[in-house]
């Protein structure tokens, strides 16, 4: 039996200790928002927080988050400015690496307030989009951070 | 309410017919899954849209949302016509049905050829304004007045002495009232949706987390399946021992399809783990012998060769043959993988004499007949329901409906529900690639250095050869996906010939963002741009004279230029490129600005793209495909390609086959023309012009001419050093 606590709820579990958190998280918690895209740490898409730090939760196994605090994407509010940042500047378009990438923005945001481009590009580096939507995501963490407010605000 | 389901083909046609010639809409909201819960209350005048007496307006999309943006372009194209209020639109995706078939292509459900838009407006339009007149007759009745008395707007109906009843309140007694024949559009040139940036409907969801896609679909007692593929194309499998697989805990069974040997288990892992301990034995085949080296050595040969005319004006050969000088070129591009986001899956439920699917397709109808061919089932006893797309790309409309089979196999293999899963590698190994291409150009110019003849010959397989769209797309051994973009080149040029060999090999090709013009864009502006510097003239310029019969592509290539600043200073080893192209019925002009750092890498700094995409629906999403379709076509101009050996694939993941990401990412510019034109596409216009505009913006930043893809750095490096020796 393996403890974890997702999204401030404690789980107790009968697994294979190398199961991926991801699938851990998908298939037996229903917690589907992660998202699986390479299972090798390769695209970002499965990113969530683990004690509050970004991980590839497809690359990070059950045995390793042991007693760990797990937040993911269903747990971020509606109203983190990152989320509300996230509708408008309308970035997504398929939106399935989407959670990752919000993942990622709330996890520099929360160390970083105000980042620079530099720090953006650092901390997004890891999560891809097949939907091309950089310029977008990039504008929506300004927008997050407090910045280029009033071109967020559309009708 | 008649049930769609109850139609027959001869109905369809019929209906068919009208809605082509945008009339009617006969046909009435199906049953079944949606359900019906105040159906009293429920207005449904047709198959698009429903009005609850709530005033929510739910309209039924036919197309898949795979990122381009059609749930909401398409209520857009309803909402303006009824008149209601944004705020209360909700999108249902459809049932595979008649009504939802594609307007042109024929009796199939379909999302592809940036065609959307363009083919649905006439249909959604006349589906908002029946349900308007039917609201606003509802009203007038109530108030004994004349309907043409009475103003619906924003989901209100205001009488002449400014009375007011809301959709909601009206839906029951319009459902009583005769569906108009021919509702009447809005005339006006004032709209208070359309042509306005509203936001995305889809975007609350998938930014929470909660947007289904085919991947998340999930039902107790489901299985996950993960399926062994063979190591080349066309391999047969011979055996396999599945002792270990099945002593693995969450293992299920062990069962054999055609695509391989697949694991089914309670969940990915397991199922995953479990393949690992397979031990398969293959036969390979015809096709282990295949590489991309012998196959680039062969095309190069067959360029040299005539194939087959896909045009001629004038007589090229004999001029080609008079001319001593002359230029020619070969430009190679590889096989691409689509790499949605999502990998490929699907879920299947075998119930008796009633299967359901529910993936993200783009190919309903096809797919649907192929899950019924496996459960010996009529196709109306199959239920297929659209998720959500994690990318599309084309990927997910493949005539061969391979994902979608070998789900029905698998799941009729255990007869129990199944979602098959496919790894990054299961994705990028299993085929169905753009094509590899190969372009031989010969050119020669006349006094005044403009283009006089011109020989493009293409060598490639067919995206459609052997699919039921053969018919269709082929004609004269031609197929049009090999040729667009090359037979249709707008340059004022005397002797034209575009001719094409068609090749055979094993390995799966399909449509790719833009399909064949990702090929035939980079061949033409590349070489039009050799041209141009041949002639000792400016790119711009060069292209702009030879326009003058092209106005569209002439104003879009004027309008990149001027937004780009063409002409003026960049910093010291930055150039830029110039390319225009047609595709979809749209024009696209893209000026790229890049530069190359010490490790021959290209950095792009800045895009600038102009699109004339007729009249339009929703500017942010014209400009968020643009930047879809840069960044995309980006990846592939820099890094993309799969290449075999020995027949086997040599990537696998995002490591050997790398995309675009924050740090490459070019800040990128969209500029639309205002147009009253008919719509044109948006999915996959912004893409072919890329490649050639920073090919063309490497050339004027360093003089080196990369005429194959991907620009890898070794190929720069090649590319600089034949400069040097040509200095």
């Amino acid at each position: 039996m393996i403890t974890l606590y997702v999204n401030d709820a404690r789980h107790d579990l009968d697994l294979a200790p190398d199961t991926p958190l991801l699938w851990v998280l998908r298939d037996h918690l229903r917690l589907t928002g992660t998202k699986f895209g390479c299972g090798e740490g390769l695209c970002g898409a499965c990113t969530v927080h683990v004690d509050g730090q970004p991980r590839r939760s497809c690359i990070t196994t059950l045995d390793e988050v042991r007693g760990r605090k797990i937040t993911t994407i269903e747990a971020i509010p509606a109203s983190h400015p990152v989320k509300e940042a996230w509708i408008a500047d309308e970035v997504s378009q398929c939106g399935y690496c989407q959670p990752g990438q919000i993942m990622s923005a709330v996890a520099l945001l929360a160390t970083t307030p105000h980042p620079t481009d530099a720090q953006i590009d650092t901390a997004m580096e890891g999560n891809l989009c097949r939907c091309g939507t950089y310029g977008r995501i990039r504008r929506a963490i300004r927008t997050a951070a407090g910045e280029d407010r009033k071109r967020g605000k559309r009708s | 309410m008649s049930d769609i389901r109850k139609l027959s083909r001869r109905d369809f046609l019929k209906t068919g017919a009208l809605l082509g010639g945008g009339l009617v809409l006969a046909c009435h909201i199906p049953l079944g899954r949606q359900a019906l819960a105040a159906e009293g209350d429920l207005f449904a005048p047709n198959a698009y849209l429903r009005v609850g007496s709530d005033g929510s307006v739910t309209v039924i999309v036919n197309k898949s949302e795979m990122g381009q943006g059609v749930y909401t372009s398409l209520p857009m194209l309803v909402a303006e016509e009824l008149a209601c209020d944004w705020k209360s639109v909700r999108v249902e995706a459809s049932p595979v049905a008649p009504p939802y078939n594609h307007a042109t292509f024929g009796p199939i459900m379909v999302t592809g050829g940036s065609t959307s838009v363009r083919t649905e407006w006439t249909r959604l339009s006349m589906a908002g304004a029946a349900a308007r007149e039917m609201l606003v007759m509802a009203a007038a009745r109530e108030w004994k007045v004349e309907p043409s008395a009475c103003h619906a707007m924003n989901g209100v109906v205001t009488g002449p002495d400014g009375r007011k009843l809301t959709y909601g309140s009206l839906a029951a007694r319009a459902a009583r009232l005769p569906v108009p024949k021919e509702p009447r559009l809005n005339a006006t040139r004032t709209h208070s949706i359309l042509g306005r940036p509203l936001h995305r409907l889809d975007s609350p969801a998938k930014v929470a987390g909660t947007a289904v896609f085919g991947i998340d679909v999930h039902i107790p007692g489901m299985l996950t399946a993960v399926i062994a593929r063979p190591p080349v194309f066309g391999a047969q499998l011979v055996s396999f021992d599945a002792t270990k697989a099945l002593a693995l805990p969450g293992v299920v069974r062990v069962v054999a399809v055609d695509a391989g040997v697949a694991v089914v288990a309670n969940g990915f892992w397991p199922a995953s783990k479990g393949r690992d301990l397979l031990e398969v034995q293959w036969n390979e085949g015809r096709w282990s012998h295949l590489s991309s080296d012998t196959m680039r050595a062969e095309y190069a040969r067959l360029s040299t060769t005539p194939g087959l005319t896909a045009r001629k004006e004038g007589d090229p050969l004999d001029v080609l043959a008079k001319t001593p000088h002359r230029f020619e070129a070969l430009y190679e591009l590889p096989y691409l993988a689509h790499a949605p986001m999502e990998p490929l899956n699907c879920f299947v439920d075998p119930r008796p004499g009633h299967w359901i699917v529910r993936t993200g397709s783009q190919f309903q109808t096809v797919d649907r007949a192929a899950v019924a061919k496996v459960a010996g089932l009529p196709p109306e006893q199959v239920d297929f329901e659209t998720t959500f797309l994690g990318g599309g790309f084309g990927r997910r409309g493949c005539p061969a409906s391979d994902f979608v089979v070998e789900a029905a196999q698998v799941a009729k293999a255990v007869g129990r529900p199944v979602k098959t899963i496919r790894t990054r590698e299961d994705d990028m190994r299993a085929g169905f690639y753009r094509p590899c291409w190969t372009n031989r150009l010969t050119a020669t110019l006349d006094p005044k250095g403009n283009p006089h003849t011109w020989h493009h010959t293409i060598v490639g397989q067919s995206i459609t050869a052997g699919t039921a769209f053969e018919s269709a797309m082929v004609k004269n051994g031609i197929d049009n996906t090999s040729v667009e973009g090359a037979a249709t080149i707008p340059y004022r040029i005397p002797h034209l010939l575009v001719d094409l060999h068609t090749t055979k090999n094993g390995v799966p090709v399909l449509w790719w963002r833009s399909v064949g013009h990702s090929n035939t864009a980079f061949a033409v502006e590349c070489f039009m741009d050799e041209l141009a510097h041949g002639a000792g003239k400016d790119p711009y310029r060069y292209r702009r004279a030879l326009l003058a019969a092209h106005p569209r592509h002439r104003r879009v290539l004027e309008m990149a230029a001027k937004k780009a600043g063409w002409g003026t200073k960049l910093p010291p080893g930055t150039g830029r490129g110039i390319a225009v192209h047609e595709s979809f019925g749209s024009f696209v002009a893209q000026v790229a600005e890049v530069s190359l750092d010490r490790n021959n890498t290209i950095k792009v700094h800045r895009v600038v793209c102009v699109i004339d995409c007729g009249r339009i629906v929703n500017p942010d999403t014209i400009a968020a495909q643009m930047e879809s379709g840069i960044v995309f076509g980006l990846s592939a101009a820099l890094y993309g390609e799969i290449t075999l050996k020995n027949g086997r694939v040599q990537q696998g993941n995002f490591d050997t086959y790398p995309s675009v990401r924050m740090t490459a990412a070019p800040r990128i510019e969209v500029h639309i023309v205002r147009s009253d034109e008919p719509p044109g596409g948006v999915g996959e216009p912004g893409t072919p012009p890329i490649a050639p505009a920073v090919a063309n913006a490497l050339y004027a930043a360093t003089g080196a001419r990369v005429r194959s893809l991907p620009m890898l750095p070794e190929k720069i490096k090649a590319a600089l050093a034949a400069r040097k020796e040509t200095a």
